[in-house]
């Protein structure tokens, strides 16, 4: 997986927008954003955080800044190096694919910031919270947690590919709005589930707007 | 054994003793993953966990366990305390490991 793979792959699927969620880091957000947008395509600069808890969190923002911010606190608070036997190498590359470093901390690792200090962080930067692969046991809210607390202000939940949105819905989804996406790891995955909205623009702000059904945004499907 | 021995034989640190300290421990069950205890930590057990989130205290009430006992020197958050007060759920420490401390439990309450 590189940029210009994720880019085209998004391309061949016809997405107009995607999101950037490295585990822990936004390293790459800024090559694909380039090369996404060479083609006409969206990349939303985020990051997927391990917090505490062990619970993967999905953060998204409309500014490279916002995401960087994220990662500077996040970085802050992870502990360990990574293991390039067991985990491989974690480039960081350009739009064009060049390989202009790689990362040595522990991004597969968990942060020491509490789920609620990590919403709170994605908040404080105007960014969207969302609790991924709610219905997967490892690293899923609800896996980890038994239940998700009442009085946590996730934007969204997630749900995995492996659950239409409607079936997402109708387990997860009674109390908070409901997405889904494809959790690419490969550039093959790119796109293999998405979420539809009707929004003025192609923004997280809107998105977040269109998952409080303001206005006609809306999450269609 | 009741939770108050257990806590001096174990010399656990007590982070919260609001709630039933004379119960009877009758057994024990480790784990992280709070849907797995939910399922599957029997009544009146001490639970042996590195999570410290407050969900824990739900999780507890709801299973009718005897205690927690966090590992590796874990301290609950402010927000966990203040719900296990609430809740009168008895939250314990130690700073050895889940497999130190569970083997010790065993020890003490696994034989008739």
């Amino acid at each position: 997986m590189s940029p210009r793979h994720i880019a085209a792959a998004a391309r061949q699927k016809e997405l107009d927008v995607v999101g950037i969620c490295d585990h822990n880091s936004a390293e790459n957000a800024a090559a694909v954003a380039e090369a996404a947008g060479r083609l006409g395509i969206r990349a939303l600069p985020g990051l997927e955080v391990t917090s505490k808890e062990e619970v993967h969190i999905l953060a998204l923002f409309d500014e490279l800044e916002a995401a960087l911010s994220l990662q500077e606190q996040i970085y802050a608070s992870l502990p360990g190096e990574n293991n390039e036997e067991i985990f491989g190498l974690q480039v960081v590359a350009s739009a064009d694919d060049e390989v202009l470093g790689t990362s040595g901390r522990f991004l597969a690792g968990a942060t020491l910031l509490s789920l609620a200090d990590v919403i709170d962080a994605v908040h404080d930067l105007r960014g969207l919270a969302v609790a991924s692969h709610v219905d997967r046991e490892g690293f899923g809210i609800i896996g980890q947690l038994g239940f998700i607390p009442d009085n946590l202000p996730l934007d969204a939940l997630e749900v995995s590919r492996r659950l239409t949105i409607t079936e997402g819905r109708s387990a997860f989804g009674q109390s908070r709005p409901l997405i889904t996406g494809s959790d690419a790891h490969s550039q093959d995955e790119v796109g293999l589930a998405t979420t539809s909205f009707r929004l003025e623009a192609a923004t997280v702000r809107e998105i977040g707007l269109a998952l409080r059904g303001l206005g006609e945004r809306r999450v269609l499907s | 054994m009741n939770l108050k021995d257990l806590a001096k034989r174990l010399a656990l640190d007590v982070f919260q003793s609001r709630g039933d300290f004379e119960v009877a421990v009758t057994g024990g069950y480790t784990g992280d993953l709070l849907s797995d205890v939910m399922g599957n930590a029997k009544e009146h057990s001490v639970w042996i966990t590195c999570q410290t989130h407050e969900n824990i205290v739900a999780v507890a009430r709801l299973k009718n366990l005897a205690g927690i006992i966090l590992v590796n020197g874990r301290k609950p958050e402010d927000s966990t305390l203040g719900k296990a007060r609430d809740e009168g759920v008895i939250i314990l420490g130690t700073p050895e490991s889940a497999f130190a401390i569970s083997g010790a439990l065993a020890g003490l309450v696994g034989k008739k």
